[in-house]
């Protein structure tokens, strides 16, 4: 669909085979095309300026110029930089030392969150928790009976004391389920937040009021992988409005590059910390920041290219 | 109010300009890049601008706003028809079918089209083609019922085509004016969820010909959207696109992209999740929305 960055590179790479020494043209030209690849990959525009600057400044240090091969050697840099950036080794769920551990899910409309809900519930099932689901959404046409659906399926208990359908109150409901699970010796609270946009500043205060209802231990902003340049927008609003302590990245089973990916780190500097990856509560996974680097720019190939560079 | 967007900030820096240099022409491409209009289209429209800045003797950063808001508008090709074709023939209900990748706003499309026609004196009849996603024809019944608009649904994980043709059948026996059939979300690379769409389309026509065929495109899509019109289009050639959550920070300058490489216009805009957040597309209006000058309101 897209030139790929080895598309991009080849060119430059068959000019530049031979050389022993690059030139500062010759970066620029190299860093010009990867900057196109970033943007095609809906990287948000101010982060691929600082990230193409912080390329620039190592590919003109003595690693590259002492290289053997330095245009290989620069798009070594782009992919440990981009790994870098996205998290290198990851991070796990916090757990709470006293139970219940409350982990609570925000985001736009329709990035995934209910869904993601249901997936946390059959993943942290399946490792011996008791998860509570909490339906404090009620405002999307029946997003209640949505998670009491998914919580059926992952054979979790759903906390739904309203209806839903702009009838009963998010916060009361998200801290009255606190004590529900204390009671019912959950050692997990998941609860499903109404999408909301970053500009709607009511809509934010409610999320900063059911974060201070619940007391999370996370707060997940869920992230659709096929967002463009909004991202960064939307991430420094749930960032400010309710805080963010980490990130999932939904409908990665897209053919999106899911740049967002990058600026998200970038602008929150949460880790991403799973990947949703398709509609049934099983696709689902840890977030890999390699294989995520390797998506943004199309790296496989670009692996491939440098070998022959 | 909503703050102004890169470029209305950069606009300023421009005016401060007495002559157009080379960062003033980076700065009109970032804040195209930065509403999501993509490279491509990026550079032929700056490449046009400058040709046409030169022919004119452009100086003014104030001119230069205006020649670059009319090389969007003409992107866009305003004279494009974008009427809804909602008006069935010889007693046969006019059906729309509404597609698109999770999560872009279908179901709630559909409410608020209902919303509209009603309001115009209109009978509808919703299909809940999406017996896939957990609640998905109990969310569009409650849009019916709000709207007035009866919901004919079939057994959960029923085949959506089988829905889909008693929806229409349902429409034309009860003589109501439109059937406007909501389908479950998927994601334009996923084949067998395709196929399943084109039969979706096959079966409905057994009535006759699809009116209209919408695809939900999400404001907040980046560069993916292209490929997402390009596929349905070619599996169930879309006549028109909506573009959703214009309400946020999003600017949608996909579109573009799509109007430009496809051809197919963008006939309503979604301003947000109530029945009537719902506006015809102005291409003027929303170039204006992009450029940060003249954000889109609710009642625009
Ligand atoms: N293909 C795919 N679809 C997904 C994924 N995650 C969620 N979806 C779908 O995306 C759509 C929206 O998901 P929801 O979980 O309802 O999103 P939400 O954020 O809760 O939406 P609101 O509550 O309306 O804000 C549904 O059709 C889901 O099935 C994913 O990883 N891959
Ligand atoms: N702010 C805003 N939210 C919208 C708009 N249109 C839809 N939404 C919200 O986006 C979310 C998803 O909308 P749906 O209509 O369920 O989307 P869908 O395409 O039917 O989703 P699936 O059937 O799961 O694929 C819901 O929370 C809607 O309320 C809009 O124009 N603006
Ligand atoms: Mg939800
Ligand atoms: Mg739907």
């Amino acid at each position: 669909m897209f030139d790929t960055l080895s598309d991009r590179l080849s060119g430059i790479f068959t000019k530049l085979r031979g050389k022993g020494r690059l030139t500062d043209a010759d970066i620029d030209a190299t860093a010009r095309e990867i900057r196109l690849a970033l943007l095609e990959a809906d990287v948000a525009l101010p982060v691929v300026k600082g990230f193409i600057a912080n390329v620039k400044e190592r590919a003109r240090s003595a690693e590259v110029s002492q290289a053997l091969n330095p245009a290989q050697q620069i798009v070594k840099i782009v992919n440990e930089e981009l790994i870098n950036v996205l998290g290198g080794e990851g991070r796990r769920l916090q757990f709470a030392k006293q139970p219940p551990t409350v982990i609570m899910l925000a985001g736009l409309q329709g990035s995934g969150k209910t869904t993601l809900a249901g997936k946390l519930a059959r993943w942290l099932k399946a490792q011996g928790h008791q998860p509570l689901l909490v339906a404090a959404d009620l405002q999307r046409p029946n997003a209640v009976g949505q998670l009491q659906v998914l919580g059926g399926r992952a054979g979790v208990e759903v906390y739904a004391p309203e209806p839903g359908n702009g009838t009963g109150d998010p916060v009361q409901v998200a801290r009255a389920s606190i004590e529900h699970a204390k009671r019912a010796a959950r050692d997990i609270v998941i609860v499903d937040t109404a999408g909301r946009l970053g500009i709607d500043a009511e809509m934010m205060q409610q999320a900063a009021d059911i974060r201070d209802a619940v007391d999370p231990d996370e707060v997940i902003f869920v992230i659709d992988a096929m967002v463009g340049q909004d991202a960064v927008r939307t991430a420094e609003a749930f960032r400010d409005g309710v805080g963010i302590t980490g990130v999932v990245l939904s409908k990665l089973d897209g053919d999106a590059r899911g740049g967002a990916a990058l600026s998200v780190r970038e602008v929150t500097g949460q880790p991403i910390l799973f990947a949703s990856t398709g509609e049934k509560l099983e696709d689902f996974d840890v977030f890999h920041p390699d294989r995520m680097a390797s998506r943004i720019l199309g790296m496989g190939d670009v692996l491939t290219l440098i070998e022959q560079a | 109010a909503r703050s102004q967007n890169a470029f209305g900030k950069g606009l300023l820096g421009l005016l401060a300009r007495d002559h157009l240099d080379e960062d003033a022409w980076e700065e009109i491409e970032d804040s195209l890049i930065t509403a999501d209009v993509g490279i491509d289209a990026t550079r032929d429209i700056v490449d046009r601008l400058r040709e046409r800045t030169r022919v004119l003797g452009t100086r003014s950063a104030g001119e230069l706003r205006d020649l670059l808001a009319t090389e969007l508008v003409t992107a866009l090709d305003p004279g494009l028809d974008r009427s809804l074709r909602t008006t069935g023939r010889d007693g046969v209900p006019a059906v729309l079918l509404v597609v698109g990748v999770n999560g872009a706003g279908k179901t709630t499309t559909c409410g608020k089209i209902a919303r509209v026609l009603v309001a115009d004196g209109r009978s509808v009849t919703l299909g809940a083609a999406d017996t896939f996603r957990a609640a998905a024809a109990d969310q569009l019944e409650t849009w019916g019922g709000r709207v007035g608009a009866e919901t004919v649904r079939g057994a959960e994980g029923a085949d959506p085509a089988s829905v889909a043709f008693d929806a229409v059948r349902r429409g034309i026996d009860a003589g109501t004016d439109t059937v406007l059939i909501d389908t479950a979300g998927r994601l334009q690379n996923k084949i067998g969820l395709m196929d399943e769409l084109g039969k979706v389309k096959r079966v409905v026509e057994k009535h006759g010909p699809i009116d209209e065929t919408l695809l939900i495109l999400d404001a907040t899509t980046g560069q993916n959207g292209l490929e997402q019109a390009r596929v349905f289009t070619e599996v169930v050639n879309v006549t028109g696109v909506v573009l959703t959550k214009l309400d946020g920070t999003a600017k949608g300058g996909i579109v573009i992209a799509v109007q430009r490489k496809l051809g197919i216009p963008v006939k309503l805009v979604g301003l947000g999740e109530g029945a009537d957040d719902l506006a015809p597309f102005d291409p003027a209006q929303f170039v204006d929305a992009l450029l940060g000058t003249e954000p889109l309101a609710r009642d625009a």
